[in-house]
């Protein structure tokens, strides 16, 4: 059977000023799959993710969300796709003067019939399944840890049960240890709730361990897409130098040392 | 594929005497959790079989409703058992089981008076610390300023021109402006007070005693709390939280001779020129409001101000101004020390260091005016 497109971008063309960052850029995410998204700095991984999420327009090109038309669509279809998907920014982007739980509790708002207490139960759910002790609920972003806010953010992002989620960087900044632990997090979570999830990311060992398929961006479109076995066999030189020079080595030594 | 709105889930009791059967049937999600778990906390503990098997959709939430549902069951003693659910259905199931977090009941406690009494206590503490913290601003300031006249050469006589022109050369237009509309005021509000007496042409001493004395430099103080207090907060704060001041002492630079002294030196020698500035504004604006409302001519008025305000009035007004300067200087510096590591601290501080510096201004402006009525001038 032929896996369920959730995503399809086609001939997205984005420009700031002058700078173009994507030119005739096409990519599929399928349904349930966990697709990272790598490329050299300034390559616009982050601005893609935007693209797709809704903020940023681009100047031609098509964004199909769950089958619907996400550029030319009505205020209120726009806000389903936006329940259907959540987002993990780079930091988290908690809001600042709320505490953790009631940052969770913020999409949970927009459901009608939720009491106070389900959605306390509900917040304090995620925040427990996003690998934070349920004490982190009462804190404020400021007094957590980066990766720490990372959970958090990742909690936030996943309060509706989303069918897509989107994740900027999700392991830049942390720890080797508190990294792995994110990337089965990740991981796990698509597996048991049947995610789809699309990630930007740097990091080898993230790519090795989480995604099932991976989209390389350059030359400012998505240059290539598939397994990480496919990718090792690509001849584009940037390509080749990523995913075979000495770090990409050591992630696949520690791939292999844990399988 | 069902969706919100449309979509609803369905739960159907089976009641069999000592056990029953509950049929869960549509979509389980965070859209329908409302209305199912008013249906599932209505039922009275039994021994339950929980029939998943015609479930469409579910999702963590309406895996926690499930999971709630059985464990309610449990802890009253009677057996749950889940039936009919899919391998993915389960896995959720045990997934949300064991995240659900136990959360011990001491949470809720209640607050208590001594609570309340341990907060007013804290609350004194710290006002009794910050007050000490200023005063170690004071001495450092002090120190530095010595140390500064012994070595000239450590001194920054740049930045304390860059700071007089930030504090002070920008600061006139809006002082004189301030200074001059409150002497319009003055004179617009004394003119039709003293005109039921007969007493216009006290309008002047009016004018001239209160704006001298009180007004003049006391506003002044306060809009330049506003301005300048808040700038050192946030140029020290932003500095603090990228660590450059940590890398200045590593360097070798001490940081109350290179940050707080070229600032607070500036703005004691500034706000005296901006006090006077505004004395003259507003006498400017008095002047010209008694001419206009009154008629006393610009050459009755400077008769009228000379002949009845003494000079001891602009020396009680400006003996303030270095007092004030300071206040506001150290208030500025010591919060700008305390911005911790993320923004958000930087913005309760500067705000935090505006709210301080004006507040104390009139403090002190109200303990000199005690002082000057007791020593008679």
């Amino acid at each position: 059977m032929e896996p369920e497109v959730v995503i399809s971008l086609r001939g997205i063309r984005t420009q700031f000023g002058d700078n173009v960052v994507h030119d005739n850029l096409d990519l599929d995410v399928f349904r349930g799959e966990v697709l990272g998204v790598v490329g050299g700095s300034g390559t616009g991984k982050s601005v893609l993710l935007r693209t797709i999420i809704g903020l940023i327009r681009p100047r031609s090109g098509s964004v199909t969300m769950f089958g619907i038309d996400a550029l030319n669509t009505s205020e209120q279809e726009r806000a389903m796709i936006d329940r259907r998907t959540g987002v993990m920014f780079q930091d988290g982007a908690l809001f600042s003067s709320l505490t953790v739980r009631e940052n969770i509790e913020v999409p949970l708002h927009a459901i009608a019939g939720l009491t106070p207490e389900l959605r306390r139960a509900l917040a304090d759910l995620k925040i427990s399944m996003s690998g934070l002790e349920w004490v982190a609920g009462d804190q404020y972003p400021s007094e957590l840890s980066g990766g720490m806010r990372k959970r958090a953010g990742l909690a936030r992002a996943l309060a509706l049960d989303p069918e897509v989620v989107f994740l900027d960087e999700p392991t830049a900044g942390l720890d080797p240890i508190g990294a792995s632990a994110f990337d089965t997090l990740i991981k796990g979570l698509s597996q048991q709730m049947g995610l789809t999830v699309f990630l930007v990311t740097h990091d080898l060992d993230t790519l090795h361990a989480t995604c099932d398929r991976i989209a390389v961006l350059a030359e400012k479109r998505v240059l290539v897409a598939g397994t990480m076995e496919e990718m090792l066999k690509v001849d584009h030189p940037w390509v080749h130098a990523y995913f075979h020079g000495p770090r990409a080595r050591a992630a696949v030594m520690v791939k292999d040392r844990n399988d | 594929m069902q969706r919100e709105g449309t979509a609803s889930a369905e739960v159907a009791v089976r009641d069999g005497g000592e056990s029953r059967s509950v049929v869960l049937s549509g979509v389980l999600t965070v859209h329908t959790l409302g209305a199912l778990d008013a249906e599932l906390a209505a039922l009275p503990a039994k021994d339950t079989r929980i029939d998943m098997s015609s479930v469409a959709r579910l999702d963590t939430a309406g895996a926690w409703a499930v999971v709630t549902l059985q464990r309610r069951m449990t802890a009253a003693g009677k057996r749950a058992e889940i039936d009919g659910a899919d391998a993915h259905q389960v896995d959720l199931l045990d997934t949300v089981g064991n995240a659900i977090p136990e959360i011990p009941d001491s949470q809720n406690k209640q607050t208590s008076f001594a609570d309340w009494l341990e907060s007013v206590g804290r609350a004194f503490a710290s006002g009794a610390t910050f007050l000490m913290e200023l005063s170690g601003f004071l001495g450092i300031f002090l120190s530095r300023l010595a140390r500064a006249v012994v070595h000239p050469g450590e001194f920054r006589l740049t930045a304390l021109v860059h700071h007089c022109q930030e504090v002070g050369l920008r600061a006139v237009p809006i002082v004189s402006l301030m200074a001059f509309l409150i002497g319009v005021v003055l004179a617009f509000q004394g003119s039709a007070q003293l005109r039921q007496f007969g007493a216009e042409v006290f309008v002047v001493d009016l004018i001239a005693i209160s704006i001298l004395r009180e007004l003049g430099i006391l506003l002044t103080a306060i809009i330049v709390a506003g301005r300048t207090a808040s700038a050192f907060t946030a140029a020290i704060g932003s500095m603090k939280m990228r660590e450059e001041i940590d890398a200045m002492q590593t360097l070798g630079i001490d940081p109350a001779m290179a940050l707080f002294v070229p600032r607070i030196l500036a703005l004691l020698l500034m706000l005296p020129i901006l006090g006077l500035i505004a004395n003259i504004a507003g006498l400017l604006g008095g002047a010209i409001m008694s001419w206009i409302e009154l008629g006393i001519s610009p050459a009755m008025f400077r008769t009228r101000l000379i002949e009845g305000t003494g000079i001891s009035h602009v020396v009680v007004g400006m003996v303030k101004a270095p007092v004030f300067a300071l206040i506001i200087g150290l208030v500025g510096c010591h919060a700008g020390m305390k911005v911790g590591g993320n923004a958000e601290s930087l913005g309760r501080m500067t705000s935090n260091a505006v709210v301080t510096a004006i507040f104390a201004v009139i403090v002190a402006d109200a303990l000199f005016s005690i002082l000057f009525a007791q020593m008679g001038v």
